[in-house]
């Protein structure tokens, strides 16, 4: 045997290269083999009891109604301009200021900034104001297709979703910081907030919440009355809505625009504090974007909304908005369940912080507030989004529980379908898709904010 | 839960080799049990009693299947109203009997089979009596609680839609959470077929304060589903349920069988009970079958009366379920 230390003639099935790719090569034609055995298995299993398949039934009438239903705003072709205004305007906005940066070295004067501020903000809402009428709002009614049937559940799943990730957000972040907290009460408080919520299963939570909650609420005809106009009884809150009349558009893209202009006023005005030390006045400007561009067109365009009351007729109340107790159950609970595991995550976070970056802080004399605002918080982000990324997903696919309380989200409804058509494979395949969808989008959000808080490594 | 329950179902459907359909009744004689698809809790239909044993009319047809293939034992799967078809379709139960509607998409579509109306119902609302209400045309507005996956749904949407009326579905997964919610005054209207509604209403905190409006805005024929392409167990089933009501109509009971069998001299009663003929035989089961059935259960008049009958707390009239030489809807083909 040759002992020289060159890599001659190794066996071919000794060599790692080829060793790697073979495995994969195979893990691969396994997998394969195994989604067409069970695809083509399905098609034959299904065939051979008669049982229907393909997604073609979702085209049917769905023909039940749904408690709570959102519109579903449908864009058409005008919308493509929007988007394409919204493009040009940002790139030429970028190339002004990215141009200006390089001739004056200094932070932007103000005219390049209302011109950069018109091209990638105001052409764009008037893009959307002259094209409103392109963006079309689903309604669903009994007549509609089982499609639009599935994607009033969705909205209804990522409304409960996006609702319950923020709330139990920043909950966790009080009750965090309340279990740091060295008074003893308030920190024995949270503790058992937390052991209480992490230990009891989020179904007998939601049940609590529906069951028990709504026990004690009165009946429709004995509603308690804040104030007149809102009312709260065993069917939900019900509160005034407002109803857009002509001017709405042009009054909503104004408070955008006034909000825009406030948020560029105070980036700039921080920017400026940074490299001068003094702070520009943005008080003043701020508010008067804030009131003068809306009254400006309430003035012109006349009243842009006028309230809708609810009304006691009948059965219940009619006009105004509810917030039913399904809903209000589910978000509720969510909320709190998920609450007790963020404050874990988000105090774990904290108090991985080194010590000597408080101390140091604290040498600086800043305020308590603003040591854990400033310093502490962005550091202990890094430890903190991974896991609270997969209780953001929790809430996602916890909220499928919302049928045990007659919430109809996205497996309700996709329930009743499966019931009324028997596509169960096909639902099953829905479901599992737009779960996989909801989860991984989520991920992926999560990731990129990850990134930007994540530590810069050179 | 729910979900993953469907999911597994599903995949049963997904993994499982196609294996031959026929020969259920082999199957299940050789396994030793039927294996059956039935409520969680719905009195007088499939409960358990206090001792733990599932009773009710669902449960006595069950029996009625089970002794006349002679197995001893029933293997019952308590499913909700959306899992109930894919668990048949899948093979996790052999017979589902869970006041399921008779419908053509059902029959024609998803690889079932149905058999033999066990209960010509329909479907009812029930209100407080509080409310003042005297008809159903009464209720617009109404906010409804349902339970999902059924004929229900569409039925009260259709009812209302025909009748220019808007109102508010609450749907629940359970039958017990719609029962709880309807109680607790979530909504105003409690809706399913109307041998459920009694069902329900008897468990309710004080039944007497409910009614059962007069419309009924359905028919709902409701009986034993059984998986398409398999004809001999189908007829097993089938002829099982007709025997109960064929011996309510010739007075054989559970009491008086083994005498008619002896002594009757009515030919259909010896060809239908097994002494002459091979109708049994030839259906694949011996000629003991039909006596083992009705010593079971009985006829179709005292499994009534047993479970669903006025003096039962659903108190329920016979009405479209008596025989038809009562003014009923129940009717045996001839035993010939």
């Amino acid at each position: 045997m040759s002992h020289s230390s060159a890599p001659q003639k190794v066996v071919f099935w000794r060599n790692p290269q080829v060793r790697i790719w073979t495995f994969q090569i195979l893990m691969l034609v396994a997998f394969l083999w195994l989604a067409v055995s069970m695809y083509e298995n399905t098609l034959i299993n299904l065939r051979t009891r008669g049982i229907s398949s393909g997604f073609g039934f979702l085209k049917n009438e769905a023909g039940f109604r749904i408690g709570e239903s959102s519109g579903i705003v449908l864009p058409q072709g005008g919308v493509l301009w929007f988007l394409l205004s919204l493009v040009i305007g940002l790139c030429i906005s970028k190339f002004i200021s990215s141009h200006q940066k390089t001739i004056s070295d200094g932070p932007l004067n103000c005219k390049w900034m209302s011109i950069c501020l018109f091209f990638s903000i105001v052409l764009p809402a008037f893009t959307l104001y002259f094209f409103r009428n392109s963006i079309e709002i689903l309604h669903y009614a009994e007549s509609s297709s089982y499609t639009l049937a599935l994607a009033v559940g969705l909205v209804n799943t990522l409304k409960v979703t996006v609702i319950g990730c923020v709330a139990s957000t920043f909950l966790g972040l009080l009750i965090a910081l309340g279990r740091l907290s060295p008074n003893w009460l308030l920190n024995r408080l949270c503790r058992w907030y937390v052991e209480l919520n992490r230990n009891l299963p989020l179904l007998l939570q939601l049940f609590f919440w529906y069951f028990i909650v709504l026990q004690q609420l009165p009946n429709v005809r004995q509603s308690i009355s804040l104030g007149g106009w809102m009312f709260l009884n065993k069917r939900g809150l019900f509160f005034p809505t407002l109803v857009p009349e002509t001017g709405a558009w042009a009054f909503s893209i104004a408070v955008i625009i006034a909000l825009t202009g406030v948020f560029v006023l105070f980036r700039r005005s921080n920017r400026l504090l940074n490299e001068t030390g003094t702070a520009g006045k943005i008080l003043l400007p701020s508010l008067g974007l804030l009131t003068g561009l809306p009254a400006l067109v309430w003035l012109f365009l006349g009243q842009p909304f006028t309230l809708d009351y609810p009304v006691f007729k009948g059965f219940n109340f009619h006009g105004g908005t509810g917030l039913t107790p399904e809903f209000t159950a589910l978000v509720v609970g969510l909320t709190i369940y998920v609450s007790a595991f963020n404050a874990e995550i988000i105090r774990s976070g904290i108090q991985a912080v080194s010590k000597g970056q408080r101390e140091a802080a604290r040498a600086l004399a800043m305020k308590e507030t603003q040591v854990m605002r400033i310093v502490i918080l962005p550091q202990a982000m890094r430890i903190i989004v991974p896991p609270i990324t997969s209780e953001y997903l929790a809430i996602a696919k916890n909220s499928s529980l919302a049928v045990a309380i007659g919430y109809p989200d996205f497996v309700s409804i996709g329930g009743t379908i499966l019931n009324q058509s028997g596509q169960a494979v096909e639902i099953v395949g829905i479901w599992m898709g737009v779960y996989l969808c909801i989860s991984l989008l989520i991920s992926l959000g999560m990731n990129i904010y990850n990134s930007k808080v994540a530590l810069v490594e050179r | 839960m729910k979900f993953s329950r469907i999911g597994l179902v599903s995949l049963l459907i997904l993994m499982s080799a196609s294996f031959v359909q026929a020969g259920t009744l082999q199957d299940v004689q050789k396994e030793g049990y039927l294996k059956c698809g039935t409520h969680i809790e719905n009195p007088g239909f499939s409960a358990l009693n206090s001792k733990g044993e599932r009773i009710g009319f669902d449960v006595d047809f069950m029996r009625a299947v089970a002794a006349a293939v002679n197995v001893k034992e029933i293997k019952f799967t308590p499913l909700t109203s959306k899992e109930r078809l894919p668990a048949l379709q899948s093979g996790e139960v052999d017979l589902l009997i869970r006041t399921t509607t008779f419908t053509m998409s059902r029959d024609v579509k998803l690889g079932l089979d149905t058999t033999v109306t066990t209960l010509y119902d329909g479907q009812g609302l029930m209100v407080r009596k509080s409310l003042g209400i005297k008809s159903a045309k009464e209720l617009d507005g109404a906010s409804i609680c349902l339970q999902t996956g059924s004929t229900t749904e569409l039925n009260v949407s259709d009812y209302f839609r025909k009748n220019h009326m808007n109102f508010t579905p609450v749907v629940f997964d359970k039958q017990a959470d719609v029962r709880k919610a309807y109680d607790a005054g979530r909504c105003d209207v409690h809706t399913t077929d109307i041998s459920g509604l009694a069902a329900q209403r008897s468990l309710m905190k004080n039944p007497d304060e409910h009614i059962i409006l007069p419309e009924v805005i359905s028919k709902e024929p409701l009986g034993p589903f059984v998986r398409q392409g398999d004809d001999q167990w189908a007829d097993v089933v089938r002829w099982t349920i007709n025997l109960t009501i064929a011996a309510e109509e010739k007075g054989v009971t559970q009491a008086n069988v083994e005498d008619m069998y002896k002594n009757s001299k009515d030919p259909e009663i010896q060809r239908m009970l097994g002494k002459t003929g091979s109708l049994w035989k030839d259906l694949g089961l011996d000629q003991g079958a039909p006596v083992r059935v009705i010593k079971a259960v009985g006829n179709y008049g005292e499994i009534f009366e047993r479970n669903l009958g006025t003096k039962t707390p659903l108190r329920m009239e016979r009405g479209l379920n008596a025989l038809w030489t009562n003014g009923g809807l129940m009717y045996s083909p001839p035993f010939r």
